[in-house]
């Protein structure tokens, strides 16, 4: 029997920043003080506060320790675990509250307004270790499904439930599982999109690296209300810290016999197989994965036929993102009710987000739709650093919008964000500061999208490539006003010609910065000007007078030479 | 290979390990504090909290909480501990051993009642 707990984080933030290194020193070192029986030493995903890792949390105090080294780890055993006191000056210290430290992760500001259930166990559990996740109730949801519901009773629930899909289209998860079941075939797949490409996002990899066996539970759930057998988990082989967690779960669960032939005993036979991706954006789109997975080159083709009735290997195939399934055995255990009572009319649930850019508490969050975008940065956030002003949040990825001040208060949601120009996405948010230059940014996300068009067809592969040309001759001040015109209108075009989801949107970023942000590539175009001095050939240089007397002297009298 | 029986023991058996990584409902439980402080450990605050954890354990009592801090004051006659019932007023049991803390723990969570 442990009595104190010490959990390490293990999310790849944490982990750059040494807490492998840390959690070996508090293992070895409790064992060198014989307290190996009475301490357990647990590496656990991510707890969501990237910004002030390597973190910590002892409990049973709850005690949140952050910005640990190695050194540090002789202090916490003696005085905390030893003695019993908190180290106060490494407790984590609010900036928002005056710079007070605080005792436990639930009182700070950053985990207050959030709502956890995709990251229920994320900073809970250890990963690696099935047992902790049966602890928390895993694979409760699956026995429930396999001994008292029929395949169509989960599908009602998870319809009934409202969830949508968290990859970013937002299309109701129940009805694609019902398309998919109602599909007569011997043979159907389950597959996870865990290809998280959007600069900036890393809300998949942290649910895979803290719950992978959330995700196994509900594909295996998913096989059993559509009729399939087989499941795949594509993953993008960038993420070895997902992969090897995904790996160790997967070999568990078949050693518990959760994923076999006869899954429980009750006759079920379910598998799940990972597949790795090699990093190309455009397999994120589901037709180009699954051709990946059938070992062609990742290219997307037209819909319809949709994934539901011809996808893999041309089977009925449903895909889902890491952190839809993620959501589906609470649903389950808790019920559709539990589910829709949180979030809005349309956007049930909570939404996992990577907050990024310029704001205090770099980190992953998760809120109930309907957070306004001001409590996200302001409260959960803890605000812009520096003392800058907030100009805007760029959601969505290569495929988003940003959002102006403006609309700070608006209540997050699938429908209101495609209604201001931007959409919810897989969840990456990045928060810009007055110092950032718009133009410059939607340059910088169709830089990517040109880098990773497949080019199978023109309008994406060609159109993008001529937008970006544009962008280039404004950020160099050689653009005229009938070139931001003409530029707006090719926007449209690739957005109406283009073959898959990545074409379709890659323009969304230059669009919703032209909304908001017009005078900006006014100031660029007529004024030769970038009004947050980004624009490399748009500063000028003065050599002014001090620097001339400096180079006379220099030059000739010898003085000040360097 | 695992029955479905075999799962609801291991989630029996592992539940009261973890359940002290989860306080959320921290503010409804009741909430033992052991002094741990160097006088508090001379005197066998270690034994206390240990005699009171392990007794937590084997009764699988949940909503029970004990966590360790340093000294409450001079004047306490240890080992002590404080316990906090939500709704009433803090109460502190002094000169403890191991025995007499179990005790407390059975007045505040009788067998019975589970």
């Amino acid at each position: 029997m442990y009595r104190t707990h010490i959990l390490v984080c293990g999310g790849t933030g944490c982990h750059s920043n040494n807490s492998g290194k840390i959690r070996e020193a508090f293992e070895q070192q409790i064992k060198e003080r014989g307290l190996d029986k009475d301490v357990c030493v647990v590496g656990t995903g991510c707890f969501g506060l990237c910004a002030v890792g390597p973190i910590i949390i002892i409990y049973p105090e709850g005690a949140f320790y952050s910005g640990l080294t190695v050194d540090d780890v002789p202090t916490v055993i003696e005085e905390h675990i030893v003695k019993g006191r908190l180290v106060e000056k490494l407790l984590y210290h609010e900036k928002a509250l005056g710079n007070v430290a605080v005792k436990s992760l639930s009182d700070t500001n950053f985990y207050k307004k959030q709502t956890r259930v995709a990251l229920r166990n994320c900073g809970v559990i250890n990963p690696e270790k099935i047992d902790e996740y049966i602890a928390r109730d895993g694979y409760q949801a699956l026995i429930k499904c396999l001994t008292e519901l029929t395949p169509q009773e989960i599908i009602d629930i998870v319809s009934a439930s409202g969830l949508r899909g968290r990859g970013g289209a937002g299309f109701p998860t129940g009805r694609k599982w019902q398309f998919a079941k109602n599909q007569i075939n011997d043979t159907k797949y389950v597959c996870c999109n865990a290809d998280e490409g959007d600069p900036g996002a890393f809300m998949d990899r942290s649910v895979l690296e803290g719950d992978p066996h959330a995700v196994l539970e509900a594909m295996t759930i998913a096989g059993y209300a559509i009729g399939a057998h087989q499941g795949y988990i594509y993953v993008r082989a960038e993420y070895p810290i997902a992969v090897e967690r995904l790996k160790i779960a997967i070999a568990q669960s078949r050693e518990y016999g959760l994923l076999g032939d006869n899954i429980l005993g009750t006759g079920f036979k379910f598998d799940i197989e990972l597949k790795l991706g090699s990093g190309a954006f455009v397999c994120g789109e589901e037709t180009a994965l699954m051709t990946s997975i059938e070992g062609h080159r990742g290219e997307p083709r037209p819909r319809p036929p949709f994934p539901a009735v011809k996808g893999l290997f041309a089977k009925p195939t449903i895909l889902n993102n890491v952190e839809t399934y993620a959501n589906i055995c609470q649903i389950i255990l808790r019920g559709a009710d539990w589910f829709a009572s949180m979030g809005t009319e349309k956007s049930k649930g909570t939404k996992v987000f990577a907050l990024g850019g310029k704001i205090t508490n770099t980190g992953l969050v998760e809120i109930p739709m309907g957070t306004t975008l001001r409590e996200i940065i302001e409260d959960i956030g803890g605000g812009i650093p520096n003392g800058k002003k907030f100009k805007a949040a760029q959601t969505g990825g290569p495929s988003g919008g940003c959002i102006p001040a403006e609309h700070l208060d608006i209540p997050i949601d699938y429908d209101n964000l495609i209604s201001i120009g931007s959409m919810m996405g897989s969840g990456g948010m990045i928060v810009m500061d007055e110092d950032n230059c718009m133009v410059d940014i939607a340059k910088f996300f169709l830089e990517f999208t040109v880098d990773e068009s497949c080019g199978k067809c023109t309008p994406c592969r060609i159109g993008n490539r001529r937008l970006l040309e544009y962008l280039d001759k404004i950020t160099m001040g050689k653009a005229t006003l009938e070139d931001l015109d003409d530029m707006e209108q090719l926007c449209y075009y690739i957005k109406e010609n283009s073959l898959c989801g990545l074409g379709q949107t890659a323009p969304n970023p230059v669009l919703s910065t032209l909304r908001y942000f017009r005078d900006e590539y006014e100031a660029h175009i007529k004024e030769h000007r970038c009004p947050a001095h980004v624009c490399k050939s748009l500063i000028q240089y003065k050599i002014t007078d001090a620097c001339n007397r400096q180079r006379v002297n220099e030059v000739n009298y010898g003085i000040g030479k360097r | 290979m695992k029955s479905i029986a075999d799962i609801m023991a291991i989630r029996d058996a592992m539940q009261s390990q973890i359940i002290l990584r989860d306080n959320a409902n921290a503010d409804n439980e009741i909430h033992i504090i052991v002094e741990m402080g160097t006088e508090g450990l001379a005197a066998g605050a270690r034994e206390v909290f240990n005699a009171l954890v392990d007794e937590i354990e084997e009764r699988q009592l949940k909503g029970v909480r004990v966590t360790r801090t340093g000294k409450f004051s001079e004047e306490t006659k240890k080992p002590a501990v404080e316990v906090r019932i939500p709704g009433k007023k803090p109460e502190l049991h002094q000169a403890l051993t191991a025995k007499k803390a179990v005790e407390i723990l059975e007045s505040i969570a009788p067998k019975t009642a589970k």
